[in-house]
């Protein structure tokens, strides 16, 4: 309909790449998480993730041994290669790939080409060859085992180390199995509540129905941290404290106009005859509603249950309120926020790994239902 | 026990007791209270179908009152008391609030969060929705956009702790920086700048949100309007401008301020990314600092976040009670 004949073509070019450039905009970073999610923290922070498929650059030390100090005229020295250490061996896996400088002391660990001789300090002298032999000399006799540093390419590694960390050592399994037990009863039962409101306001004829409604829709948007001072301290008056029991019972009360919303909206379409009819036949209201306008309502009540599921799973703000704070009940966003942030700051592979276990639930809810997602959006704004 | 049997128990518990409530409590009034034969059956029909409604209603009204509409009272009537809530200040917890430096930086970075954060994710929104529309691939598109809506904020905010990270080897912004020869820079320290760094992460969850919505309204436009347009010889640009965009005007204003309203909500991307450090703070992260320390501020914050949002609110309840006529 927008095609003009003759500007068609080069708009539209136009057009695909832009979409283009914004689809790879918004992907990128997800990208780079999951990427790094499969790195250890040394190759997170020796290559960036869009270049990890190479082979990346790093810094490794050695031990000449001083065992195998030969005495060649005045000079002591002693031959080998770098990648016969035991523990470098394990490191490469075997491989030996060509050394890319190498260097003496551990200030400038990179400062010489292999093949070249290195004067170190004592008169000693090392050289380190690409395939990673290496000459070192010495006037005096090695009373330690000197160090070598080098710098090799290490190949591209991807791994599920990450995941094996976070997920049996971090007590992150604890947090997966907590979120899922706050989301699931959180989901269920503000849909039942919700479902036989939404009807008595969509087909029941009542005086106050419309302020019923309008009280919803002024619900829909009081800022949740009003309600978290005062039903702290409720919960602690009538027993409850910080508890799972406390968490469903606040997630129920904050998804209600939502769902009740949401779910108005889709009952009042449904078609007056089959209502009516039933009711004719002489089906009470609540017949009604279990056989006829339930069955129908499912698209809005799937839409609910995902938007729901998806802010249970995701929220931290009513968790850090209203679970308690020990290792035992935290859920995965409490969990991150609080104890990766701060004792694994610096690992960026754990925390990649992380992030990534607590966002991948919701993804294949997305992927998987969008079309209801979609509905339900549309259900409860364009309206 | 354990939560997860805790939880399934829940879920017996609550459902069962859901139905349970529901059914009961329409057999008692159908056969105990009102049933519909004796001295007079037709009123005790009438006297019942007027007490179902609030039968049904009655759990959500509770549920409501309880966790919405007490605690808007509650936190009001909390903010008035001092730290320990022995002592009644009066709005002592106001003045001391506005006096506070840090208070007042989170409402000015609130009000460019306000200012910012839904006006872009709607620009971006609107502009995916209508470059989508007719394209082939656009549904691929438009649902790769869409997915960071069903991203957590926390998760949201380490995505782009990476993309943001000082070490060029790690955040892409300092590997650009890198490539073109300038040092590393950490962005979430620059001062005043870095509270955009951290809206863009905001922008890039809801401009989902804002694309799906558009794009439908896009959809609702009569064809025949935007036909009449070409056969006047308007261009995309005229069209798009003078023919959708007003047509979708009210749409665009219903995405708009519900982003708004989010926006003054969300305090875990500032309390993930910088603890409001910085001068990062808002109003949200802000409360939540206080939280659990000083009961007082806290709710007084909060009410703040609520005066903000009445126009927002009076406003949607007046439309709804327009479109209900």
């Amino acid at each position: 309909m927008d095609n003009i004949a003759g500007t068609k073509t080069s708009l539209s070019w136009v057009m695909n790449i832009t979409v283009v450039v914004l689809v790879l905009l918004w992907l990128i970073p997800t990208i780079g998480l999951l990427v790094s999610s499969f790195r250890d923290r040394d190759q997170i922070s020796a290559s960036g993730w869009w270049l990890s498929p190479f082979p990346v650059e790093q810094n490794f030390s050695t031990r000449a041994s001083g065992d195998n100090a030969v005495q060649q005229g005045d000079l002591f020295v002693i031959e080998g290669n770098v990648y016969d250490d035991e523990e470098m061996a394990e490191t490469f896996g075997g491989e030996t790939p060509p050394i890319a400088a190498f260097g003496g002391t551990r200030a400038a660990p990179t400062a010489f080409q292999p093949g070249d001789v290195a004067e170190l300090s004592r008169d000693r002298t090392l050289s380190v060859l690409e395939d990673g032999s290496y000459t070192f000399t010495s006037p005096a006799e090695f009373s330690r085992d000197p160090r070598i540093y080098f710098a090799s390419e290490t190949p591209p590694e991807f791994s599920l180390d990450n995941y094996d960390t976070v997920l049996t050592s971090d007590n992150m399994d604890v947090a997966f199995i907590n979120t899922l037990t706050v989301t699931i009863p959180a989901t269920v039962i503000p849909i039942l509540i919700a479902a036989f409101a939404a009807y008595a306001l969509a087909w029941m004829d009542f005086p106050g129905r419309g302020l019923l409604i309008a009280a919803v829709v002024g619900l829909l948007v009081v800022p949740l941290q009003l309600a978290l001072v005062p039903l702290l301290n409720l919960h602690n008056q009538v027993g409850i404290g910080q508890s799972f029991v406390g968490i469903w019972l606040a997630h129920t009360g904050f998804g209600l106009p939502l769902a009740i919303y949401l779910l108005r909206n889709y009952m009042v379409g449904l078609p007056r005859d089959i209502i009516e009819s039933a009711k004719v036949d002489g089906a009470t209201d609540f017949q009604v509603f279990v056989k006829i306008v339930l069955p129908l309502s499912f698209p809005a009540l799937a839409s609910f249950a995902i938007f729901q599921f998806l802010w249970t799973w995701n929220d931290l703000l009513v968790a850090k309120v209203f679970l308690p704070s020990d290792d035992a009940s935290k859920v995965m966003t409490v969990k991150i926020a609080d104890d990766l942030l701060g004792s694994r700051g610096g690992d960026w592979g754990i925390l990649a790994t992380a992030a990534f276990v607590s966002i991948a639930v919701p993804l294949v809810v997305f992927f998987t239902m969008q079309r209801y997602l979609v509905r339900g959006l549309l259900a409860g704004s364009v309206k | 026990m354990s939560p997860l049997i805790q939880g399934v128990l829940t879920i017996i518990i609550g459902v069962g007791g859901c139905i349970g409530y529901f059914f009961a409590s329409n057999l008692i009034l159908d056969k105990v209270i009102f049933p519909p034969k004796g001295a007079n059956p037709g009123r005790n029909i009438n006297r019942a179908n007027m007490v179902r409604p609030w039968l049904f209603l009655l759990p959500a009204i509770l549920a409501l009152g309880l966790y919405l509409v007490y605690p808007v009272i509650g936190s009001f009537w909390r903010s008035l008391f001092n730290r320990a809530g022995d002592e009644f200040i009066g709005l002592g917890n106001y003045i001391t609030m506005f006096g506070d430096d840090q208070f007042r930086i989170s409402l000015f970075n609130n009000f460019l969060w306000v200012l910012v954060v839904p006006a872009a994710a709607t620009f971006f929104g609107l502009l995916v929705a209508q470059l989508t529309d007719r394209m082939k691939w656009g549904n691929i598109a438009k649902s790769l956009i869409f997915m960071p809506m069903a991203i957590s904020f926390v998760g949201a905010s380490l995505i782009w702790k990476f993309v943001y990270a000082n070490n060029p080897d790690i955040g892409m912004i300092n590997a650009v920086r890198d490539f073109l020869g300038m040092g590393p820079v950490d962005v979430l320290q620059i001062p005043f700048w870095n509270n955009f760094f951290l809206m863009v992460i905001l922008i890039w969850i809801q401009t989902g949100f804002a694309m799906v919505i558009l794009s439908a309204a896009l959809r609702g436009i009569p064809e025949e309007t935007v036909e009449a347009a070409i056969i006047d010889g308007a261009n995309p640009f005229q069209i798009f401008f003078k023919i959708k965009v007003p047509q979708i005007m009210g749409t665009i204003v219903v995405v708009w301020t519900t982003i708004t309203i989010l926006v003054l909500k969300v305090f875990d991307i500032v309390y993930t990314m910088t603890g409001g450090n910085f001068g990062t703070e808002i109003l949200p992260s802000y409360m939540m600092s206080y939280m659990f320390r000083d009961d007082g501020r806290a709710t007084a914050v909060a009410f703040v976040i609520m005066l903000i949002v009445l126009p927002v609110m009076i406003w949607n309840i007046a439309q709804a009670r327009k479109e209900m006529r």
